[in-house]
């Protein structure tokens, strides 16, 4: 804990922020989809901005904007957008160790951040460097990432109230997922999850209550374990 | 619409309705990722049962999110496959694999959805 103390500027914290800017590149055309998107649910600059500090992760953001805009039930709304971070859960167990002997009220300030960016650098930097100040290192991966998804919103908003529907800016909502499921489907059973879910989901589009998106989560979940049973 | 709470959330005012799915969201959100960091000393590490199912989670949930926003069933095959969305969905797809960026994959999914729109169809 003694390097990075002394120094005007810590080490630690712009090694994260040296990191994680590459990453930006993906990040604020994620961040401009989220506006826009919240833009065209109906929400105000304050509801916006609200969703995106509140619950800081983008792909359930996404989700909970296209089904509130679609007037689909609250609980629906509320249960996608929960299923799709429970894989906060994972990281969770997984950065654990590297925060145990910090203090309640610090811990409690590094998980509001934890994100997938903020979770696979720092793992891998605190892997590579045992002798980096963790926490700080993490902050300055964690707090970029924060900082630059609320300024996104926020441009993403005006950008959304713009321009006009014809253009179908909209679109750029699916388009982001798409660019997240396919490093996701990475081996056998992943892709079969992803190829049921996907055909299930499409089958089931009819379904009241748009409850072919949880047909399709859980066939999906269902045909991955299948395949990966058969496999071993 | 039908709502599970027998209509009294679905009768609540619009802004209501939007900050109720932002504050439950958030708070679940924060325990999942409190969870372990919360708990860890006494929990050492997530058990495979639920570790398992977890893995299969986003594959599953981002594609039944992505393939109904880009696939619409018609009644003929032709009907189906012409369609701007989905034609632009899998030019995307192919950026999406081959580069694994996801400027690119919106910069030309859009691109090629302007072109059928504005110019093709």
């Amino acid at each position: 804990m003694s390097r990075g103390d002394d120094g005007p500027v810590d080490a630690d914290l712009l090694a994260g922020v040296r990191d994680v800017s590459p990453l930006m590149l993906g990040i604020v055309p994620f961040a401009l989809v989220a506006g826009i998107a919240a833009v065209d649910a109906g929400f105000s600059l304050a509801e916006a901005l609200g969703l995106s500090v509140v619950v800081f992760a983008g792909a359930s953001q996404l989700a909970a904007l296209d089904l509130l805009g679609a007037d689909a039930p609250l609980a629906v709304v509320v249960g996608t957008a929960v299923v799709i971070n429970l894989r906060m859960v994972m990281y969770s167990a997984s950065i654990a160790p590297y925060f145990s002997r910090y203090g309640t009220r610090l811990r409690a300030g590094l998980a509001y951040l934890l994100t997938d960016q903020a979770y696979a650098l720092s793992v891998a930097e605190f892997e590579r460097s045992p002798d980096r100040v963790r926490w700080r290192y993490y902050l300055g991966v964690a707090a970029s990432l924060w900082v630059v998804w609320q300024a996104g919103t926020v441009v993403g908003v005006a950008v959304g109230t713009g321009v006009p529907d014809a253009w179908g800016l909209t679109f750029a909502v699916p388009l982001v997922f798409l660019a997240l499921l396919v490093p996701a489907m990475k081996d056998r059973p992943t892709t079969a999850a992803g190829l049921v879910g996907g055909a299930v989901a499409v089958a089931a589009a009819g379904l009241p209550l748009n409850l072919g998106l949880l047909a399709g989560a859980v066939c999906g979940v269902g045909a991955g374990l299948l395949v990966e049973g058969a496999a071993s | 619409m039908t709502d599970p709470t027998g209509g009294f959330l679905g009768s609540l005012g619009g802004s209501v309705r939007v900050w109720v799915a932002i504050v439950v969201i958030g708070l679940a959100t924060f325990g999942f990722r409190l969870s372990f960091i919360y708990l860890f000393g006494r929990i050492e590490d997530v058990p495979p049962r639920i570790r398992r199912p977890l893995t299969y989670v986003p594959p599953a949930v981002l594609a039944a999110l992505v393939v109904p926003d880009l696939v619409t069933v018609e009644s003929t095959v032709t009907a189906t496959l012409v369609d701007e969305r989905l034609i632009a969905g899998v030019a995307a797809g192919v950026v999406a694999w081959k580069t694994e960026n996801v400027f690119a994959t919106i910069a030309v999914g859009m691109g090629v959805l302007w072109v059928l729109r504005f110019v093709v169809l």
